[in-house]
């Protein structure tokens, strides 16, 4: 992953999902949108919000925090979506609201710690400790990984 | 340079598919001067071209095979073992290609190996025949096949057409000046031919064809907007805009359009390598090649037509030998037939091999626990037989080297989902095994009907949209509700109902259908109604594929962009049918039964039965398909003549009759009543209350003494007696058959009942299946006739006399001509019984004569056979 690379410094789009920061490569995103006209699909996984129109591409949208077991959202601010691409398939992960775009050094970065949360751990590539808070860095191909339950 | 070379690979692949067909052709067929002019006039031009192109090793092999190819132009024999170093050659040359595409150069190496093999055959070839015959020959293109170094050959078109148009015109010329002699002619065509198609890149194709979509999308749009708008000056422009818009889709449509042969050219070569290496004789048949679908289509299912031929060669067919002992041509058959059918192209690929083995596919079902052992025994074959389809199932004992490499059918399945496609598979064991795969023409764009559930809008393709009807809650479309399902009763037919709110879980009350619409829908030959709460229009909508998080959703087949410009899903009625769950699919293969031609064994298939009270409190059933309709009659219609309970209903006065003295008409009320109708004719049974449908397995196990009742089932858990329709009809109309109850009998016997009447074969084989016989029901003498021919054991056939197409006395005669089946007895069934028809049916050889309405007669006569048969 890039995070990996031998670069010193590493860009990643900031999320806030569910009060929590998240970090994702910014090589990954396409694009931050506000969704609109969200298709809801019926006996879709609980993780797919629906389905939207983006410039004539169909994307998926991916609740964020369903995703991540961090509850369900009652504030009733406007959500926005942060557009990735996997496998040639568009999909949209939707969050609380986007933060700036971060140069973090690799030297700030740490491992996940053992006793983190098995549901966040599985998505997540590792930490950083920024000066107020941690921002996690989220794995797009891990995220998109929503284990199917094939109907009988 | 680089362009040069890349049309030159994709060109030169080409051309060597094509040798691969003709060669495989020339080898059947040697004394076919045009098929190896064909092949000749192809290699040379790799030859040619290579030299231009400066590829030593590729025009090195080139020639050797060319003046190996010379020698069969002079009049050698093609041996077999030439071609197939020819083959090899080939594929040599093919390997060569395909490093020179990834890494723009030949790959080291050498070829000297193959090359001297070439050279030996040229000599040992050259020593049985005519050796110097090559000028002679007198191609005027070849002036030197063995022209080795230097580039442009004289007379290759294909070389000039590279090195510059003018050259290649002046060679033409040339020819022509030299009195060209009938090849060069042909070239001539060829150029002309050449030069009414232009090579254009897929992805050229491809791109255009998204394009096209949007414009769809934006043209779908700006008539959303107009619609909105009822005087708009746009309107008349934008008309003729939708109109372009949709011959340039079509246009765009066509250049997607291959020939389905594209996917087959490469199997005549597979099978003839295939039956060298197996030591079995093969023939392959194709038919319909020049049918075309969509190239994306076409991509999808090459591999699994290649996949299929193969295991047809390798497990299908049998050795010589074993073809020989079962009585069979030595040469096996594999055919690919191809064909158009509404929106769909079905694609069979058939062999007259060995077949599936049920019991080994039985076994390893249990093996991977896909069926428990108590289940598996209750299946029907046809059923056993889907496992193949299921994900690492492969039967083949041992691995060859063609099939059974973990590759199975699940792939070929999964690969014809992805295009929203269907596959079959029938088998008769020692007769062979078919699969029919259905698929769609086009991906791409479908006419669609929008509709609305819960909120929520829907597209369903068009294609399986037979009709629209509103549901009212009184008239002649009127929702009927049986507990849990509903059904729709439209034109004399009880149509199962479906509802998106609730099949999509979006229902919050469930009761208010009436007033919605229903989509009259066709999956394959089941109908049946889609209830929605709204239909808007149709549209043409580009289908997109379905994201792969939601691709498990069987009920959906992709989704699309409105000219709104939200996303909608788009339903697979194929999906819905399935939720409807073994309901459709059972009577799927009931209509099967009866109207198709390999006809399944009735018996082990689950059957729609109607579950009712009537007299007691313990329910009762009768199949669903026996039952015309379901009425509910205000009961003070019911008029009581001569003695009976008579209603009027349609014009006519239809007989109440009563299931036993516990069922009383009622007074007042509504009197629910199962209607029975054959032809003209209509009786109804008087039940107390209508319970359920249930699917479920029609296992009488208790047969009963009580008249009217066949015997006691399990259905849906319960003890449920089995009413005998055939006991109450004659209670309406005498002539309609009298019946005694049925004797009880416990050695199953296998019957074959052919009757072209589908209500005497429903009727009869629930009878005969109490009376403890295994009963496969035929709906023509035909039908029953390629049973036969197939070698599947009967004790005894039951025919109906009057039948369109093949009476009853021409299949007893057409039984009695086959020596495998001339012993079998036969029962003749029929309404008329006159001395001459009894008479004549001695001459044909029925062993005995039962009146149709007769039961007990043919219980009593089918004992006596198969008794006979046993002692025998």
């Amino acid at each position: 992953m890039i995070q990996r690379a031998d670069h010193n410094l590493n860009e990643y789009v900031t999320a806030l999902i569910g009060g929590q920061l998240f970090g994702l490569p910014i090589l990954r995103v396409q694009d931050v949108f506000a969704p609109e006209r969200l298709t809801a699909v019926p006996l879709s996984p609980p993780e797919v919000a629906g389905v939207l129109n983006l410039r004539g591409r169909i994307v998926t949208l991916i609740d964020m925090r369903c995703r991540l077991g961090l509850g369900s959202r009652d504030d009733g601010q406007q959500s926005m979506a942060i557009g990735v691409e996997s496998r040639g398939e568009s999909y949209g992960l939707l969050i609380d609201s986007v933060g700036e775009v971060l140069k973090l050094d690799n030297r700030a970065w740490e491992p996940n710690p053992s006793n983190l949360d098995a549901r966040l751990a599985s998505v997540s590539t590792g930490i950083y400790r920024l000066d107020s808070q941690l921002l996690m860095v989220l794995d797009v191909d891990r995220v998109l990984d929503i284990t199917v339950k094939v109907a009988a | 340079m680089d362009d040069l070379l890349r049309e030159f690979v994709t060109e030169t692949n080409e051309s060597l598919d094509v040798v691969d067909v003709e060669l495989v052709r020339f080898e059947q067929d040697p004394n076919n001067a045009k098929i190896l002019d064909n092949i000749f006039r192809l290699v040379h031009t790799i030859k040619g071209t290579c030299g231009f192109l400066g590829l030593p090793r590729l025009e090195a092999l080139a020639h050797a095979a060319e003046t190996l190819m010379g020698k069969f132009r002079d009049g050698a024999p093609a041996s077999s073992e030439a071609v197939t170093l020819i083959l090899v050659t080939i594929d040599r040359i093919k390997t060569i290609l395909e490093s020179l595409e990834t890494d723009q150069r030949e790959p080291e190496g050498t070829d000297t190996d193959l090359i001297i093999s070439l050279e030996r055959m040229v000599e040992r070839i050259g020593a049985g025949g005519a050796q110097p015959g090559r000028q002679a020959a007198g191609a005027p293109q070849v002036r030197d096949g063995g022209a080795p170094a230097r580039g442009v050959v004289p007379g290759d078109h294909e070389g000039e057409s590279r090195a510059g148009a003018a050259e290649g015109g002046s060679e033409r010329a040339a020819k022509a000046a030299s009195g060209a002699v009938e090849p060069g002619g042909k070239d001539d065509e060829a150029a002309k031919s050449v030069n009414q198609t232009i090579r254009v890149t897929v992805d050229t194709l491809e791109q255009l064809m998204t394009m096209v979509s949007e414009l769809v999308l934006t043209r779908n749009q700006l008539l959303e907007i107009v619609r909105r708008h009822e005087e708009s000056e746009f309107k008349a422009p934008l008309q003729r805009l939708s109109n372009v818009t949709a011959e340039l889709q079509e246009g765009v449509m066509k250049t997607r359009m291959q020939p389905i042969g594209n996917a087959w050219q490469k199997l005549p070569r597979i099978v003839r390598d295939l039956s060298n290496e197996l030591g079995k004789k093969i023939e392959l048949e194709m038919q319909g090649a020049d049918t075309e679908l969509d190239r994306q289509v076409l991509d999808l299912i090459k591999d699994p037509l290649t996949h299929m031929v193969r295991n047809s060669a390798d497990h299908g067919l049998e050795s010589p030998d074993e073809r020989r002992a079962a009585g069979k041509p030595e040469h096996g058959l594999i055919r690919l037939s191809a064909y158009h059918e509404g929106g769909y192209i079905i694609i069979r690929v058939a062999d007259d091999g060995r077949g599936l083995d049920t019991e080994r596919i039985k076994a390893k079902a249990v093996a991977q626990g896909l069926v428990s052992e108590s289940d598996v025994e209750k299946l029907p074959e046809a059923q056993i037989h889907k496992f193949i389809f299921s994900p690492g199932f492969s039967t083949a004992a041992r691995i060859t080297s063609v099939s059974g490499r973990g590759v199975g059918m699940d792939v070929v399945r999964n690969n014809i989902d992805q295009i929203g496609g269907t596959i079959d598979v029938k088998s008769v064991a020692g007769a062979g095994l078919s699969f029919t795969i259905k698929i769609p023409l086009t991906l791409a764009i479908v006419a669609a009907l929008i509709v609305e559930a819960g909120g929520h809008r829907f597209a369903i393709p068009q294609l399986s949209v037979v009709e629209l009807v509103r549901a009212r809650g009184e008239g002649e479309h009127r929702i009927e509700r049986i507990k849990d399902t509903r059904v729709l009763r439209l034109r004399d037919k009880l149509l199962p109902l479906v509802s998106l709110r609730h099949l999509f879980g979006l229902a919050n009350d469930v009761d208010d259908i009436n007033g919605g619409y229903i989509v009259v829908t066709q999956v394959g030959s089941q109908s049946f109604g889609i209830v929605v709460d709204g239909v808007f229009h149709t549209e043409e909508i580009v289908v997109k594929p379905m994201s792969s998080k939601l691709r498990h959703i069987a009920m959906f087949s992709g989704n699309t962009i409105l000219g709104d410009g939200s996303v909608i899903m788009i339903i697979d009625p194929n999906g819905v049918a399935q939720a409807f769950g073994t309901n459709v699919a059972s009577q799927l293969a009931a209509v099967e039964a009866s109207e198709a031609k390999p006809a399944a064994a009735v018996g082990g298939a689950t059957t729609s039965l109607l579950v009712f009270r009537a007299g007691s409190m313990q329910p009762k059933a009768v199949p669903l398909s026996l039952i015309t309709r379901l009425e509910e009659i205000d009961a003070r219609k019911i008029e009581l003549s001569n003695g009976r309970h008579m209603v009027q209903y349609r014009g006519h006065l239809m007989p109440l009759i009563s299931i036993g003295e516990n069922v009383r008409v009622k007074g007042e009320g509504a009197q629910p009543l199962l209607v029975f109708s054959d032809g003209s004719r209509s009786m109804a049974i008087v039940v107390d209350e209508i319970v359920d449908i249930v699917d479920d397995n029609l296992d009488i196990q208790v047969a009963s003494d009580t008249p009217g009742v066949l015997g006691s089932a399990v259905v849906r858990g319960q003890a449920t007696e089995i009413i005998d329709v055939g006991h109450f009809l004659p209670l309406a109309f005498e002539d309609w058959f009298r019946r005694k109850e049925p004797q009880v009998q416990h050695r199953p016997r296998s019957v074959l009942l052919v009757d072209d009447s589908p209500f005497f074969l429903n009727m009869l084989t629930p009878v005969l299946q109490a009376a403890g016989y295994s009963v496969t029901a035929c709906a023509s003498a035909r039908d029953a006739l390629t049973l036969l021919a197939e070698g599947r054991p009967f004790d005894v056939a039951i025919t109906d006399i009057e039948m369109p197409d093949m009476n009853g006395f021409e299949f007893a005669e057409a039984v009695r001509a086959d020596p495998r089946t001339a012993d079998l007895p036969i029962i003749a069934l029929s309404s008329v019984v006159s001395p001459e028809a009894i008479e004549r049916g001695r001459r044909v050889g029925f062993h005995d004569y039962v009146a149709k309405f007769d039961r007990q007669g043919l219980i009593a006569a089918l004992k006596e056979q198969t008794g006979v048969v046993q002692a025998a």
